[in-house]
C-alpha cells in the first residue's frame, strides 16, 4: 500500500502501525485528544478484542483500549513496516 | 482561625499518587493497579519539620475538564470549588514511564495560580526499559521542583517533604506552559479594563476561564452585571467564531509542548519500547485462550467463595447462636427484654456478620486481580459483550462486585465516565445474585429440588439462579437505554496498566475498607431494620393472648411444640402477620399463602431475614437456618386450608426467582439514592425489580398449575 493512503480508524487491523491524520471536532473526541490521540501521533494496534470492535492501541508509551466504532471518523495513515 | 496549609496530590490515574500519599502521611489507603480505584478524596495529616499540613489524596485525572463523577471530585479539590478549600500547594505526580500524557495534565495544573511541586514516579520502570530521565533538566524546563520518588518503597519521600515545606513557605505558581492565543489575550485585556472601571479587580486567569466556560463560578457572577455580561457574550462569540476555543487547538498546543519537553529530558524517548506486558498479554487477551482463561478465573473466584466462606459462615452463625443463648439465659426472667436482645439485636448483628466472609473473600480476590492489572484486561475482553447490551467494559467490575454485595458494586460505578452507562450499571447491579440470596436458594433447593431430582439438578439450579440475574439484566439495560435513561453516551476508553505483582498489604487494605463500608452502610440499615421487623412481628402481644394460644395448643392434636406454636400464633396476630393476611390475595396468583407472604414482607428491608421468618411462620422456630431439616419438612408438608399441597417444585422455583429479582434491600436503595442523588431512581429500581419478580413468580406458578407437577 502506498505511504500516502489514509483509512478511517474503523479499518485498522491488529499489528498495524499508523499515524493520526485528523480527528473530528466534537465533545466525544475531546477525551481521546486529552489522552494523546492528536494529529501526528503514531500508534500501533496491539490487539483486537475477542468479539471485535474493541481494540488496544499503544501510543505515547502506554496502552489504551477504545472501540473502533467510537473512533471511526478519525482518519489515520498506515505506516508501512 | 488559621487552618493548616492544604496540599493536594494530583496526577494521572495509576501514576502512583496513593502510594505516595501513604508514604507521606503514614496512612493506609488502598493502592491498586486499575484506573480509578481512589473514588473519593481522602485527607490525612502530613507532618513536616516544624509544621502540620493537611494532605489530600484525590482520584486520578487525565484532564482538569472532568467527565466522570470521581474526576469531578478531584477537580473540585484542585480548584477549591464547592465545599473545598483552595489548596496552598499542589503535588503533581508525573509518571516518568508515560511522561508526555502526564505533562499534558501538568500544563493545566500549572495554570491554577497555585505553587506546584512535581513528584516523578516510575523512574525504575523507565530504567528497566533502558531509558533515563534528567530530573534536573525537567525541573529547569518546568520551573518547579522535581523530586524523583518511588512511592511504594518510600524512596525520595524525605526530599519531597523538604520541597513541600520550602514551597509552602515561598513557592510561586509556575508560569503557564502554553501561550494563549493573541486574540484571546486582546479580549482579556479589554475585559480586565472594563471590569476595573466598575471597580472589579479580577485576575486574567479568571477572565480566561469565564470566557471559556459559562458554568465557571466567576462567569456566573459576571452574568448578573448586565453591561459586563454583554461584553463577555460578545467576546465569547467572537472567539468561538475564530476557533480559539476549539479542542484541537487547546489540547494540541499542550501536547506539542509536552512532546517537546519529553524529547529533551528522556534519552531515547522516541524509540518504541519493548512492552513489558506483551508476553503475558499474548495469552491473557488472546481471542480464544484469553476467553478460556477468563472463564476459568471467574469460575475459580466463585468456587473459592463457596468453598471457603461456608465453614466460616457456619462458625459465625454458631458463635452468634451460642452468644444469643448465653445472653438469653442471663435475661431469663424478662421475656420481653430477652426477646428484644436475643431475637432483635443479637440476631440483627448476626444477620450482618454472616455475610462478611463471602464479601471479604470476593474482595480479596478482586484486589489480587486488580493489583496484577488483570481486571483491566478482563474489562477489555468483556467490552464487546457488555456493549451488546448497552453497557461497556467498565461495567465489569461493578457487576462482578455485586455478586458479593450490590453496595460496593454500585459505588464502583463511579469511575464510569459515561453517565448513561453508569446509571444503567447502577440500576442492574442489584440484579446480580448477592450473597444474601444464597440461603433462600439453599433452603428451597434442599427442600424441593434435591429430594425429587437429585444432586446434579440441585447444583444446576444453584448455578441457574446465579445466572438468572445476569440474563435478566440484558433486556433491562436494552429497555433502559431505549428511552428511560436520557443523555449522551461518551466513548469507551480504558487504559491498560502494565502487569505488576499484587502486594499483600494492598489486598488486606482492600478487604478492610470493603468490609468496613459493608458493615457501616449495609450493617446499620440491616441492623435497624431487624429491630423494626422484630417490633412489628412481636406486637401487639399480651399475657391473655399467650394464654389463649397455649390453650389452643393443648386442645390440638399436633406434633408442633408448644413454643413454636405460640411463636407462630403470635406472629400471625402481630401487625406484620395481619398485614400479611390482608395482602395475601396479591400473592395468591404466585401460589403463596399468608405465611409465605408475611415472610416476604419481613424480607423487604433486608432479604436475608426471610429464612428465619419462614422458620417462625411454619412453626419450627426462628432459629431455623437454610440447612434446617425441620423447616424443609415443614415447607414440604404445608398445605392450603383445603388440604392441597402449598409448595410444589414449581412454586419453589417461582419463589427463588422472586428472591433473585426482587429489590429486597433497603441498604441498596439507600446507596442508589446517594449515588444518583435522586429519589426517582431508587423508586424506579424498586418498582421495576419487584414488578419483574412478581410477574415471573406468577408466570412460573401458573405454568406449574397447567403442566402439573
Ligand atoms: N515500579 C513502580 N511502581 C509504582 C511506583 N509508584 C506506584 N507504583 C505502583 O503503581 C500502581 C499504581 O499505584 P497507585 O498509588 O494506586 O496509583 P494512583 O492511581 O495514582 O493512586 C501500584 O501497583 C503501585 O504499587 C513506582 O515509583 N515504581
Ligand atoms: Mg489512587
Amino acid at each position: 500500500m502506498s505511504a500516502m493512503e489514509t483509512i478511517p480508524f474503523r479499518e485498522v487491523r491488529q499489528g498495524m502501525r499508523a499515524r493520526v491524520v485528523s480527528v473530528p471536532e466534537g465533545p466525544d473526541m475531546k477525551r481521546l485528544r486529552e489522552m494523546g490521540l492528536n494529529e501526528g501521533v503514531e500508534f500501533s494496534v496491539a490487539k483486537v478484542a475477542p468479539f471485535g470492535d474493541t481494540v488496544e492501541i499503544r501510543l505515547l508509551n502506554y496502552a489504551l483500549c477504545l472501540r473502533k466504532r467510537d473512533a471511526e471518523s478519525i482518519i489515520v495513515q498506515p505506516i508501512p513496516a | 482561625m488559621n487552618p493548616e496549609p492544604l496540599v493536594a496530590i494530583v496526577g494521572n490515574p495509576n501514576a502512583g499518587k496513593t502510594s505516595l500519599f501513604n508514604s507521606l502521611t503514614g496512612s493506609h489507603q488502598k493502592v491498586a493497579n486499575y484506573p480509578g480505584v481512589t473514588v473519593e478524596r481522602i485527607s490525612a495529616t502530613l507532618q513536616l519539620e516544624g509544621q502540620t499540613v493537611e494532605c489530600l489524596d484525590i482520584p486520578g485525572l487525565y484532564s482538569l475538564e472532568a467527565q466522570s463523577m470521581d474526576e469531578q471530585v478531584a477537580v473540585d479539590a484542585v480548584m477549591g470549588r464547592g465545599e473545598e478549600r483552595v489548596p496552598d500547594l499542589l503535588v503533581c505526580v508525573l509518571n516518568a514511564a508515560n511522561l508526555e500524557r502526564n505533562l499534558f495534565l501538568f500544563s493545566q495544573v500549572a495554570e491554577q495560580g497555585i505553587p506546584v511541586v512535581v513528584a516523578l514516579t516510575m523512574t525504575d520502570l523507565l530504567r528497566e526499559d533502558g531509558k533515563a530521565i534528567d530530573a534536573i533538566k525537567l525541573s529547569n524546563l518546568l520551573g518547579v521542583d522535581v523530586i524523583p520518588v518511588i512511592g511504594h518503597r518510600g524512596q525520595g519521600v524525605d526530599l519531597l517533604k523538604e520541597a513541600i515545606a520550602r514551597n509552602l513557605d515561598d513557592g510561586r505558581p509556575p508560569s503557564p506552559t502554553v501561550e494563549h492565543p493573541a486574540a484571546l489575550e486582546a479580549e482579556v485585556t479589554h475585559l480586565a479594563e472594563r471590569l476595573a472601571r466598575v471597580g472589579m479587580d479580577v485576575s486574567r486567569d479568571d477572565i480566561r476561564r469565564a470566557l471559556r466556560s459559562e458554568d465557571d463560578p466567576f462567569a456566573a457572577r459576571v452574568a448578573e452585571i448586565p453591561e459586563i455580561s454583554a461584553e463577555f457574550d460578545r467576546a465569547r462569540e467572537k472567539l468561538q467564531a475564530e476557533g480559539v476555543f476549539a479542542d484541537h487547538r487547546i489540547v494540541a498546543d499542550r501536547y506539542k509542548w509536552a512532546g517537546n519537553i519529553t524529547g529533551q529530558v528522556i534519552a531515547s524517548g522516541v524509540s518504541p519500547r519493548k512492552w513489558r506486558s506483551d508476553r503475558l498479554d499474548k495469552v491473557l487477551t488472546h481471542r480464544f485462550f484469553g476467553l478460556i482463561i477468563f472463564a476459568t478465573v471467574m469460575y475459580g473466584v466463585f468456587q473459592a467463595i463457596y468453598t471457603f466462606a461456608g465453614p466460616m459462615m457456619d462458625a459465625i452463625e454458631g458463635g452468634i447462636g451460642w452468644f444469643g443463648g448465653l445472653v438469653g439465659g442471663l435475661l431469663e426472667g424478662q421475656p420481653m427484654i430477652q426477646s428484644l436482645v436475643v431475637d432483635g439485636i443479637i440476631a440483627g448483628i448476626g444477620s450482618v456478620l454472616v455475610f462478611l466472609p463471602q464479601i471479604l473473600i470476593l474482595f480479596a480476590l478482586i484486589a489480587i486481580l486488580e493489583g496484577t492489572g488483570y481486571l483491566a484486561r478482563a474489562a477489555f475482553l468483556m467490552d464487546r459483550l457488555l456493549g451488546w447490551c448497552g453497557l461497556n467494559g467498565r461495567a465489569f467490575i461493578p457487576l462482578l462486585s455485586s455478586f458479593a454485595c450490590a453496595i460496593p458494586g454500585i459505588m464502583a460505578a463511579r469511575v464510569m465516565p459515561d453517565p448513561k452507562s453508569r446509571l444503567a450499571t447502577i440500576l442492574v447491579a442489584p440484579l446480580m445474585s448477592c450473597s444474601a440470596r444464597l440461603p433462600v436458594y439453599i433452603l428451597l433447593i434442599g427442600a424441593f429440588i434435591e429430594p425429587e431430582f437429585g444432586a446434579g439438578w440441585a447444583g444446576f439450579a444453584l448455578f441457574a439462579m446465579h445466572f438468572l440475574g445476569l440474563l435478566v439484566a440484558v433486556p433491562v439495560v436494552l429497555v433502559l437505554n431505549k428511552g428511560i435513561i436520557k443523555g449522551r453516551r461518551l466513548p469507551f476508553l480504558l487504559e491498560l496498566p502494565p502487569y505488576q505483582w499484587p502486594r499483600v498489604r494492598d489486598v488486606l487494605l482492600a478487604m478492610y475498607f470493603r468490609g468496613k463500608v459493608f458493615l457501616v452502610t449495609a450493617g446499620t440499615i440491616i441492623f435497624v431494620m431487624s429491630i423494626v421487623i422484630w417490633g412489628l412481628s412481636s406486637f401487639p402481644r399480651s399475657a391473655e393472648a399467650e394464654a389463649r394460644y397455649e390453650q389452643e395448643h393443648s386442645q390440638m392434636q399436633t406434633q408442633v411444640s408448644l413454643d413454636s406454636y405460640v411463636q407462630q400464633r403470635q406472629l400471625e396476630d402481630s401487625f406484620l402477620g395481619r398485614f400479611g393476611r390482608t395482602i395475601e390475595p396479591v400473592f395468591i396468583p404466585a401460589g403463596y399463602d399468608w405465611r409465605i407472604t408475611t415472610a416476604i414482607l419481613c424480607a423487604f428491608p433486608a432479604r436475608e431475614v426471610v429464612v428465619p421468618s419462614m422458620g417462625i411462620m411454619f412453626a419450627v422456630g426462628g432459629e431455623a437456618d437454610e440447612e434446617s431439616v425441620d423447616l424443609r419438612k415443614a415447607l414440604d408438608q404445608a398445605t392450603w386450608p383445603d388440604g392441597r399441597k402449598l409448595m410444589t417444585p414449581w412454586t419453589a422455583v417461582g419463589l427463588m426467582v422472586f428472591f433473585a429479582l426482587c429489590a429486597q434491600c433497603m441498604s441498596t436503595l439507600a446507596t442508589v439514592k446517594r449515588e444518583t442523588n435522586s429519589w426517582g431512581w431508587p423508586v424506579f429500581m424498586f418498582v421495576y425489580m419487584s414488578g419483574l419478580a412478581y410477574l415471573l413468580a406468577v408466570a412460573i406458578h401458573q405454568v406449574g398449575l397447567r403442566v402439573g407437577g
